[in-house]
């Protein structure tokens, strides 16, 4: 039956057949709507201790799943068996919302949500496990947001899940502390997995192919604190080549098709033992807030500090790469440096850095980019100087920087 | 203290039912009941609000109210009210919601005038002709749902019900309905769209305006929301005043040093009094310092600097397609360039703001956004 028989019933009797009263106004069949009312019970009911279970099976949802309570779990019978779809969404945008602590979530799928496919707002101790979120019909414009999105939380773990098709990110950890994302895979995103305003996040063991960029590690302006510490290690990011799609505006829509890794406005960010190749912009890009679109006084904090600090790459395996950039000024950058066949160097930084902040001629030992990786060399675009004089001397970068340690979450189940 | 004020304050407060049999209808209704605990199925289980013949009427000391500028609910009309327990009051505060005691039940109906053919409703800001006051004609609207905000000893809850079409009673909704409707114009034109009740956690989705707390708090009973006058059966009052009279406030003060917002529709008001209390009461329980989405920064709540704060020139953080391809939130003398009156435009879930709690375009709501930012000064300029 429908959702509130009653009123269908009352309905009836007084206006009989103008009606189908197997027909939900948003095209759920009664048996859909009986288990998303039922779902719903349980999301409503739910208390410290209690496991929803989302049986196997295919199950259409016209309206987001809003949890608020702490110590819930969430559990299907598999990614690839438990699917929540959402194509029918008329209330949301999200598809699974979530306030409270001692949160776990695994073995689902959500699908095709209008908005983010699953959100975490302010919660702590949050588990992510072998959950999959996608847009069925690839990578379009329209599709949500964020895959998995914990923001403003606190030690949040994700692992063994995946993302496919958020028209922003597909992992997004938003202004939290301590994270780890780890054995994730990441496809068809605007960016694979994407750590912005993070404070201590570990990101390793992933895969991120076939997103416009692969890894990002951001600092956005205005927000409740800028993040620093992000370890980026053992992941796999190539051919992230895919046209970017986002709406422009969007917080990634600067982010050049063919990106390995990018580091924007953040600090003490350590990028190592990873295997990042055939990225066609360039493998790994460092930049400043300048390099995006959404530099103005008025509406940016004049405490944010938009340059990349205390960057430290070591010990990368790169391969091709840099060969396609994308954009009229890379391209012309390339084709002048290296000519039509030639491609950048492995890593491309933008070239702007805090020039008040000197200490002859280089920032502060403490804030320095240091390279220490083989073979692999640095391009400084000049950016601030519309890339009139561009160089690829590596001496600025040769220097080493303290490792951060580990993020260490407590405990869990 | 008037005279007469002091006799409705007596009627109201006191002498049970006279302003009902002012009304003309007199019938001996079983007393409000408060439920400490549990959810009853039935509105009426209640007695908040009862149908009386052809007409839906409020019990005795159950006292209607409007806000100056009230959120927007896909052209719903609302009726209002609140209702405490004979002999407690709720404090004042200048700010905030004020301070109800334990057992206090506020209610909002959400009706339309009706229109011709099936599930066909007007569109119509006019309510002169559904509302008396002390009761609903309920041969003139149909009723959609009302919802509960019920303080209890450890908070308060929300509790939807939906009304049955006969128009009887309304039915407990946890989970909240979906209703086709169909709005029609003065001049004839027709939308149809899906009414969304919320479930209960969909109305915490707006009534939890402290993330911290994660408590339910009611939004419209603050001081700049309800000081405005109010046509109660016996004339037109401050309702600031009739409450205070009524002793189901305390501590408020004059109505003329009490915080006031603009009625958003009044254009003898100034354009941005009108755009600020527009988006103070359809955008600040969320976009607040401590609102669920102080995420993004952006804060519409009352007070908000005119700056960044508030959107100036402020690029967006995690609007997705709600950009509309535009970068910033809003561009001072350019709403066409503005996220915020593209999201308001925008009945689809992801892009819409509010996220919530609508299915149709505020058409007049964007007009007055669109106008305030016309007329802004200053531009976003590196």
């Amino acid at each position: 039956m429908r959702q509130l028989g009653v009123v269908f019933v009352g309905v009836c009797i007084a206006a009989c057949g103008q009606r189908n009263t197997a027909t939900h106004p948003t095209g759920l069949s009664a048996d859909e709507a009986a288990f998303q009312k039922r779902l719903q019970e349980q999301f409503l009911d739910a208390q410290p201790g209690t496991v929803i279970e989302i049986p196997a099976g295919r199950h259409a949802l016209d309206r987001v799943l809003t949890l608020r309570a702490n110590g819930v779990t969430i559990r299907g019978a598999g990614a690839d068996k438990s699917i929540l779809s959402f194509k029918n969404e008329i209330s949301g945008p999200e598809g699974l919302l979530v306030y409270g602590n001692d949160f776990t979530i695994e073995n689902l799928s959500i699908e095709d949500t209008k908005g983010d496919g699953l959100k975490i707002n302010d919660g702590e101790n949050i588990t992510i496990r072998g959950v999959r979120v996608a847009w069925s019909g690839g990578a379009q414009t329209s599709n949500g947001a964020y895959g998995i999105y914990p923001v403003r939380s606190r030690n949040v773990l994700i692992e063994n899940s995946a993302s496919y098709g958020a028209s922003d990110a597909g992992i997004y950890v938003g202004q939290s502390l301590n994270v780890i994302v780890r054995h994730c895979l990441v496809e068809q995103n605007v960016a694979g997995i994407e750590i912005e305003n993070t404070i201590n996040a570990d990101v390793y063991d992933n895969e991120a192919r076939g997103n416009t960029g692969g890894i990002l590690v951001f600092n956005m302006p205005n927000l409740s604190q800028p993040g620093h510490s992000t370890r980026v290690f053992k992941n796999r990011v190539y051919a992230n080549n895919l046209g970017n799609f986002a709406a422009k505006g969007a917080a990634v829509a600067s982010v050049p098709a063919g990106s390995g890794v990018v580091v924007n406005s953040n600090s003490k960010v350590e990028i190592f033992d990873n295997e990042i190749g055939n990225n066609q912009t360039a493998n790994l890009i460092i930049s400043a807030y300048f390099s995006t679109n959404y530099y103005n006084k008025p509406g940016i904090d004049p405490h944010y500090d938009p340059y990349p600090r205390a960057i430290y790459i070591y010990d990368n395996r790169f391969a091709g790469g840099g060969d396609a950039p994308d954009g009229l000024e890379l391209k012309a950058l390339k084709l002048a440096m290296f000519g039509l066949n030639g491609h950048f160097p492995d890593i491309l930084w933008d070239g702007y850095r805090d020039e008040a902040n000197l200490v002859n001629g280089l920032p502060p030992a403490a804030e320095r980019m240091c390279v220490n990786n083989g073979a692999a060399t640095v391009l400084n675009a000049d950016g601030p100087h519309k890339y009139h004089n561009p160089t690829t001397d590596m001496a600025p970068y040769r220097c080493e920087l303290p490792k951060l340690p580990p993020v260490d979450l407590p405990a869990r189940t | 203290m008037s005279p007469t004020l002091l006799g409705i304050s007596r009627a109201l407060g006191a002498a049970a039912g006279l302003v009902l049999l002012l009304a003309g209808c007199g019938h001996a209704q079983t007393p409000v009941r408060f439920f400490a605990e549990g959810r009853p199925q039935h509105l009426s289980d209640w007695h908040v609000l009862a149908r009386q013949g052809a007409r839906l009427e409020l019990n005795d000391r159950v006292v209607p109210y409007d806000l100056n500028t009230p959120l927007f609910s896909d052209y719903a009309h609302k009726l209002r009210t609140v209702w405490l327990p004979p002999g407690t009051t709720a404090g004042y505060s200048a700010t905030d919601t004020f301070d109800f005691p334990v057992g206090t039940i506020i209610s909002k109906t959400f009706y339309y005038p009706r229109a011709a053919g099936a599930d066909a409703v007007a569109r119509s800001y006019d309510s002169s002709r559904d509302f008396s006051g002390t009761g609903l004609d309920l041969a003139r609207v149909r009723l959609i749902e009302t919802r509960l905000l019920v303080r209890r000893k450890d908070g308060w809850v929300a509790l939807p019900y939906v009304w049955n079409a006969a128009q009887t009673d309304a039915e407990l909704a946890r989970t909240g309905d979906e209703l086709p409707l169909e709005l029609v114009a003065a001049d004839g034109g027709r939308e149809s769209f899906t009414y969304v009740v919320p479930n209960e956690n969909q109305c915490a989705g707006c009534h939890v305006t402290n993330l911290k707390t994660r408590s339910i708090a009611p939004i419209g009973l603050k001081a700049r929301h309800v000081n405005r006058d109010y046509a109660y059966p016996g004339g037109s009052q401050n309702q600031l005043a009739y409450l205070t009279r009524l002793g189901y406030l305390s501590g408020a003060p004059q109505a003329l040093e009490a915080p006031r917002n603009a009625n958003w529709r009044d254009e003898a008001q100034p354009l941005e009094a009108r755009a600020r209390a527009y988006l103070d009461v359809n955008c600040g329980h969320c976009h607040s310092a401590t609102g669920p989405a102080n995420t993004t920064s952006l804060t519409f709540d009352t007070g908000t600097p005119l700056d960044r704060h508030l959107g100036l020139c402020k690029p967006p953080v995690a609007a997705g397609r709600g950009t509309g391809d535009h970068l910033f939130d809003i561009v001072p003398g350019h709403p066409e360039a503005s996220i915020l009156p593209f999201r308001m435009a925008s009945r689809e879930p992801g892009v819409m703001m509010p996220e919530q709690g609508r299915g149709t375009v505020h058409r007049e709501g964007v007009a007055l956004i669109s106008a305030w930012i016309a007329a802004l000064p200053g531009a976003c300029s590196p």
